[in-house]
């Protein structure tokens, strides 16, 4: 009956603001100071720029020793970056040029269409294999992609040493037998990486592409040929 | 959606009367020819009781809607859209080139292979294995007829792989669109049925190209009478599969118009054969292609012979 009253006059309790000892009011309502060494931990703005580089660095050869000694490993998908493609591609662009007589367009690919070929084919790739229901993520498959060209760029290198000491038939067999290998050794890689389990039935329809592409940057590997 | 009242009037009277005798006695709906799992929905089901099969491709249409593939999902601007034509498998895809390899009279592309699930894959990616392997067998070919002349020396020219691409897949998608509004237009202006979807006609063309890759590998032999024979060959094949696709799409339409139609198809086809044949595959004697040198695609390379 006395909470009835009470209830009956809202706020009547208010004119009492001690509080009883049965209800027990405790707590601390200070923001705990654990977090912020946390955060400390996470933030890299106060490191200096070299161990920031180094640590990128490290993280890309870590990617390409992974690609040399290609394992089912998920290194290349779980932390994808793209710095290593950029690399390559650069590096492979660059090589190609001063190939024979640049001045006519009878050369070798330019730097554009070097580049164009290699990122756009790779997007392309990448949303093939999307479309036929495979469950990579876009960025982690242009990762692996670029990254496997790196055998193909090495062969690049052998390629230019080779012709320095001439272009007959020798250097041309010495050439094609290095950049069948590192084709053959890139796709290799490449299905290792991209291996997807969930597409049995089509398998061959997203090899295929992977195939076709490292086939024509060892096409425009093998027929670089050197200035007069 | 069949509703009972849809299944009644298919009763016979002493089902009728059997049933009025004893409303409460279990029936069976018969489920062969109003299957509710139809996709192609209630008037192509009533229709495939009617049917007489007088003719095998009505018949294969017929049942090519009932047993058709799932429709694409979505409007064209969602993922999933594109996803429903990348829908294949690699023995469908082996099947679709097999197809185009060996037309035979009574089979129609679309209906016998496609069968409501056409695909971007193959023609994408016959189009690109196409420009590339023009362009490199091209430049082999180039090379192997210069081995004797101590002058020459050798020359990537990546600059026809642009070319290839531009003209390749040009024709693989203008002259599809431009086939398919044209039927279209003429199917909505005769009022006839059977016209092929605008995928399915890019699809045709896509896989139609196929044979011009073992063709131009081996354009790289550089003899003329074989050069000639090979491009003879492919055109037929190629050509007969485009003709027994089209043909029957526009043989109820006017003479003129359907004769038309058809020749304009093999002629195009052809120019690009010669065209890709007389650029790409020159023989020693002519300079290397310089840039003045025409589009492959305009008539004027016949002259160049």
């Amino acid at each position: 009956m006395a909470s009835a009253e009470e209830a009956s006059r809202p706020f009547a309790g208010l004119s009492d603001v001690s509080i009883s000892e049965e209800i027990p009011v405790e707590g601390d309502i200070a923001v705990p100071v654990g977090p912020s060494t946390r955060d400390d931990e996470f933030s890299t703005l106060d490191e200096p720029v070299k161990e920031t580089i180094v640590r990128d660095l490290r993280a890309v050869g870590n990617k390409f020793i992974h690609v040399l000694y290609p394992k089912r490993s998920s290194a290349l998908l779980r932390d994808w970056d793209l710095w290593g493609p950029l690399l390559l591609c650069v590096t492979l662009a660059l090589l190609l040029q001063g190939g024979a007589a640049d001045s006519d367009d009878q050369g070798g690919p330019q730097f554009a269409e070097v580049f164009v070929i290699i990122w756009f084919g790779s997007i392309v790739i990448t949303l093939n294999s999307k479309l036929l229901g495979g469950t990579i993520s876009f960025f982690q498959s242009l990762c692996v992609l670029g990254y496997c060209i790196m055998p193909l760029t090495v062969a690049l290198i052998v390629c230019r040493i080779v012709l320095l000491s001439g272009s007959g038939k020798v250097s041309f067999a010495v050439r094609l037998g290095v950049v069948t290998a590192s084709f053959g050794w890139s796709t290799f890689a490449s299905t290792a990486f991209l291996a997807d389990s969930h597409l049995t039935n089509r398998k061959a329809l997203v090899v295929y592409p992977v195939f076709l592409f490292y086939f024509v940057i060892g096409w425009m590997i093998l027929t670089f040929s050197p200035g007069n | 959606m069949t509703t009972p009242n849809d299944l009644q009037f298919q009763e016979f009277d002493e089902a009728a009367d059997l049933l009025s005798a004893d409303p409460g006695a279990p029936t069976l709906s018969m489920s062969a020819s109003n299957d509710p799992a139809a996709t192609a929905g209630a008037p192509a089901a009533g229709e495939d009781v009617k049917l007489d099969l007088s003719e095998d491709e009505a018949a294969q249409e017929e049942s090519s809607e009932l047993l058709g593939g799932q429709k694409s999902a979505g409007g064209f601007w969602t993922f999933e859209y594109y996803q429903s034509l990348f829908n294949v498998d690699t023995v469908q895809v082996l099947d679709r080139v097999k197809g185009s390899l060996m037309p035979l009279p009574g089979r129609n592309f679309v209906k016998h292979y496609l069968r409501n699930n056409p695909d971007l894959y193959g023609p994408f990616w016959i189009c690109v294995t196409l420009v590339f392997s023009v362009a490199i067998s091209g430049n082999l070919s180039t090379f192997l007829s210069s081995l004797g002349d101590p002058s020459y020396h050798y020359r990537p020219q990546f600059h026809r792989v642009t070319i290839a691409a531009v003209v390749i897949f040009l024709y693989a998608w203008l002259v599809p669109i431009g086939l398919w509004a044209f039927l279209t237009w003429r199917q909505g202006a005769e009022r006839q049925v059977g016209g092929y979807s605008f995928l399915e006609t890019v699809c045709v063309y896509g896989y139609s190209l196929f044979i011009y890759i073992p063709t131009s590998i081996l354009w790289i032999i550089s003899y003329e009478w074989l050069r000639w024979t090979l491009i003879v060959v492919a055109m037929v094949i190629s050509g007969s599969v485009l003709v027994l696709t089209f043909w029957p799409v526009v043989r109820d339409d006017t003479r003129v118009t359907a004769v038309a139609t058809v020749v304009t198809i093999v002629v195009l086809h052809t120019l690009l054969a010669i065209g890709c044949k007389l650029y790409f595959f020159q023989t020693a004697e002519h300079t290397p292609p310089a840039a003045t040198i025409a589009p492959p695609i305009h008539p004027t390379p016949v002259t160049a012979l």
